[in-house]
């Protein structure tokens, strides 16, 4: 019938079709910045250039540019040793917190794990300017390792309960099997829970990594030096000259920056979602 | 016959099990965190509310007791009601825009199709990338001379060079690009939660509803939402304690401007407590984020209480 | 000296009381069976005596020396769980090795004792193998092994046959009875299946609401029982209990027989109206009503088929039936035996 396969048919397009707005809306300004990185100034700045695709052939002077007379190098270093640093933090208060509200503290664990996660909520627009007296009293102002010691504030309170679901999820018997044989509580956290745990621990460590990457607020109240600034901060912040904003070499650190989250994002969906649900939708 | 032996008491020396006592090693355990975060998230939250009843600034930090002088001038000064104000239109505009674009988009996503994988590996991205890059990739697509949005809209005809509206520089523009900016960044995460929320609906229900008759507007608006709301409910809290609170974006791209039009709490907060080192009002204002926040927090705790998670 | 005792043992959560006070003897060497319903404590007082739960009150002497307040590893008991409790990251090898390992025994001795436990269950050729290749009666077989090889003072097992399906579980039932006549540790086996209890146990305790309602040999359990609730638990089809004359009158299906199958002997007589037969193959299940009581409670009968005439139980007909007054079982209005008439 005609009419049935016409209607069909428009009913398919109008679902591809919307699928292409979701896909283009959520995707063009990354590929606005893809593109942006491997143009040339001079394509890039003339207006009557069509901007949507390359006018010049593309170009590697951003990227070169980035990495020669810019900090960018600095930043990539100074992030991958706050993230470090903060996961490493995080990893040895977060375990046995975790661990701890999942099995050793029966009711009052449930409370104080949810007050722990509230923590999580209070925001850093308005702990920023008491820790500012703190970060200034320890020293550390304008130093990333002002940045190293507020992480863990919000790291170790989601951490610890994302920990907290995935500890719930392991059966119970084999921890008490290796009590019964002759571990003390300890040593059946040690030798059992976390071997067993490992995927969960493994996301956690990933999704605190890009915590740290992704911050911004405390990164800009803390650090003001150049050669201090996260990778995050830096792109964002220091790309600038007077009032000429690098636009390409923005692009490009923006680029570069996003892919490693982006990929690991991806990877870790649906772990990091089951981790949010309490397991209960998969 | 069975004889009942006399028992050879071995007191047990409280030391040697240590390790097993759960008591203690629960405490122990839990230790480090707690400490961390009354530390560095109790004690500042604290001073926070001292700073806002008393006149200090980094110029001259002075402990003295100004009672409630410091909101009472923050209220006088007109900017800052056009402030408070933002901020709602702020949240409340990008968190709608973004819930409703989640909701197709999830519907959409449901059905498998060719290349699913990768349209939803994509659409993930504006959430996935961190904020403030993602913010300066939409400020060079919003720049007052060489932007692709206006770029596109003179090529279509639809207004000239002379009439391409600067985004950035002017008010209600303004205000509308921070909006769609943080509606994009959100609308990925209202996606999964729907996702989750609405794959967890066990099919028998569904099919149970369609056999009694139930079209698809019914069985949306009768069915699926009042399940999914508990999760949604959720990833709504989470988006508007965010997004109330947040100042990467219209620092990134307006900066406050033009005038105020897009000055936000959080920023508002930054400006006039770091940058201007007045401590004392910065911290008034950031405390009037409190009271959404609060009962923010008091809706989680009633909807923790009746889901286990 | 008696491996395990308990003298009136507590164990609360809150306000409710899941242990109630048990006092039992477990003789060096005993196979005893903890017999009760879901949710009775029976689980509970194992984990007590285990040391994975401390009592609220009560002592726990275990080889004859109070173990209140020590772990569960200096008590010198081994447990078998339901899901067998192996550790999955460990090799078999590693498995059974776990629990000399913790307790620092030498290198050497370790082997050695490794190699005699799995030798014993017949293991020895999967001791490289990871627990998720073996098959179920082979993971039951290493959680034997590993509780073993310590050579415990006690041997607890909590439900152990419950996850197998029901053709593994004869079998099964089989395996652990040998294995522990064959080694003569003193066990202690919780389960709600008074098949395998009545089976497997050299004594049972019933135990109902956190408390012991009778110990004793398989026999005495069945056919002295203490209480209705004793006398109903064990035996399938149950007990027919009938109230009487202020108290409780109790006979089991297999004496209750139509009249003329009667030997010489005193007798009750009843008069019983067939509803309905199930034929069994080796028995036949009859199901009626019997005249003078409650008319609404079921009777049951449970009939050799071979010696049985279809005129003797016809449905609908009422037929003369007869229980040997030695097979009655007499309750008091509280459920207590009593020697009433």
């Amino acid at each position: 019938m005609p009419r049935a396969t016409v209607s069909k048919a428009l009913q398919e397009t109008s679902f591809y079709g919307a699928v292409a707005f979701f896909f283009v809306l959520a995707a063009f300004p990354f590929y606005w910045m893809v593109i942006t990185s491997f143009k040339t100034n001079s394509d890039l700045y003339n207006v009557t250039n069509i901007p949507f695709w390359f006018n010049d052939p593309p170009t590697l002077e951003h990227f070169r540019y980035l990495f020669e007379n810019t900090l960018f190098t600095t930043w990539l270093l100074n992030s991958l040793i706050i993230g470090l640093c903060v996961t490493a933090i995080t990893l040895v208060t977060a375990l046995p917190a975790a661990y701890s509200l999942a099995r050793l503290t029966g009711r009052n664990g449930e409370a104080l794990g949810i007050g722990i996660f509230l923590t999580y909520l209070v925001p850093p627009t308005l702990l920023f300017l008491p820790l500012s007296r703190v970060v200034a009293g320890l020293g550390l102002q304008n130093s990333m390792w002002a940045l190293v010691v507020v992480y863990p504030t919000f790291t170790i309170p989601f951490c610890t309960w994302l920990l907290m679901g995935f500890f719930k999820a392991l059966p119970p018997e084999i921890e008490e099997a290796a009590i019964v044989d002759g571990c003390s509580l300890f040593g059946a956290f040690i030798k059992m829970a976390i071997p067993l745990s490992l995927p969960g621990i493994l996301t956690v460590v990933i999704f605190t990594f890009t915590l740290t990457l992704q911050e911004f607020v405390y990164a800009l109240t803390f650090v003001s030096a150049s050669a201090q600034k996260p990778i995050t901060l830096g792109v964002a912040t220091d790309l600038i000259r007077g009032d000429i904003f690098y636009w390409g070499e923005i692009m490009a650190g923006a680029l570069i920056a996003s892919i490693p989250v982006a990929i690991a994002y991806n990877l870790f969906l649906d772990r990091f979602i089951s981790g949010i649900t309490g397991g209960a939708v998969k | 016959m069975v004889s009942i032996a006399e028992p050879i008491a071995k007191p047990a020396t409280p030391l040697r099990f240590i390790l097993d006592r759960r008591e203690v090693l629960g405490s122990l355990f839990v230790a480090p965190a707690i400490l961390y975060v009354l530390l560095l998230v109790g004690v500042p939250f604290l001073l926070a509310l001292y700073y806002s009843v008393s006149a200090y600034t980094i110029y001259d930090p002075s402990w003295r007791f100004v009672g409630l002088e410091n909101f009472a001038d923050i209220l006088e000064n007109p900017v800052f009601l056009q402030t408070l104000g933002n901020t709602f239109v702020f949240t409340f505009g990008s968190q709608i825009i973004g819930l409703i674009l989640g909701k197709f988009g999830a519907l959409l996503l449901l059905r498998p199709f060719r290349g699913r994988r990768i349209v939803r590996a994509l659409v993930i991205l504006p959430w996935a990338v961190p904020i403030a890059l993602a913010t300066v990739a939409w400020e060079w697509m919003f720049d007052s001379l060489y932007s692709v949005i206006n770029w596109t809209l003179i090529a279509l005809g639809i207004v000239t060079r002379s009439e391409a509206p600067n985004w950035l520089g002017t008010p209600h523009l303004a205000m509308l690009s921070v909006i769609v900016v943080n509606a994009w960044r959100f609308f990925p995460f209202a996606i999964v939660i729907f996702l989750a929320g609405i794959t967890a609906i066990p099919q028998d229900v569904l099919d149970a509803a369609t056999v009694d008759g139930a079209g698809f507007w019914r069985r949306n608006y009768q069915i699926i939402v009042p399940m999914i709301l508990p999760i949604v409910a959720v990833g709504l809290i989470f988006g508007t304690v965010f997004t109330f609170t947040d100042l990467s974006i219209v620092f990134l791209m307006t900066m406050g401007g033009p005038v105020g039009a897009t000055s936000v709490l959080g920023f508002s907060g930054f400006q006039t407590g770091i940058n201007s080192g007045d401590v004392s009002h910065g911290a008034a204002i950031s405390l009037f984020m409190l009271p959404v926040l609060f009962v923010v927090v008091v809706a989680m705790l009633r909807f923790i209480r009746r889901r286990e998670i | 000296m008696a491996a395990v005792l308990t003298r009136d043992i507590v164990k609360k959560f809150g306000d409710v009381s899941a242990v109630n006070g048990i006092s039992l003897t477990v003789p060096d060497g005993q196979f005893m069976v903890l017999l009760g319903p879901s949710g009775c404590g029976k689980t509970t007082f194992l984990r007590v005596i285990c040391g994975l739960e401390k009592q609220t009150s009560g002592d726990l002497l275990i080889g004859g020396r109070v173990v209140n307040d020590i772990p569960p590893r200096a008590r010198g008991v081994a447990m078998m769980f339901q899901s067998y409790g192996l550790y999955p990251h460990f090799s078999v090898r590693r498995n059974i090795a776990f629990p000399l390992r913790t307790q620092r025994v030498p290198g050497a001795e370790v082997d050695k004792k490794v190699a005699w436990a799995s030798q014993l269950l017949g293991i020895d050729h999967l001791l490289d193998r990871r627990p998720r290749q073996l098959s179920g009666g082979e993971r039951q077989r290493v959680a034997l092994a590993r509780a073993l090889v310590r050579e415990p003072t006690a041997l607890l097992l909590d439900e152990p046959l419950s996850n197998l399906d029901a053709k593994l579980r004869a079998s099964a039932r089989q395996e652990i009875k040998q294995f522990q006549q064959r080694v003569g540790v003193t066990t202690i086996y919780v389960t709600h299946d008074q098949v395998e209890a009545m089976g497997m146990g050299d004594r049972i305790a019933v135990i109902d609401s956190g408390r012991v309602r009778q110990v004793g040999s398989p026999a005495e359990i069945y056919e002295d029982p203490a209480d209705r609730f004793v006398a109903t638990f064990v035996g399938a089809p149950p007990m027919n209990i009938v109230a009487r004359n202020s108290g409780y009158l109790g006979f089991r299906p297999e004496n209750f027989l139509p009249k003329d199958m009667m030997e010489d002997g005193s007798f009750t007589e009843f008069s019983f109206r067939v509803d309905r037969s199930e034929y069994l193959g080796s028995e036949r299940i009859v199901y009626g009503v019997v005249a003078g009581f409650d008319p609404n409670q079921v009777i049951t009968a449970k009939l050799p088929p071979a010696h049985v005439a279809e005129e003797s139980i016809r449905p609908g007909e009422w037929h003369p039936f007869a229980v040997r007054n030695s097979a009655l079982r007499h309750f008091d209005k509280d459920g207590q035996r009593s020697s009433g008439h």
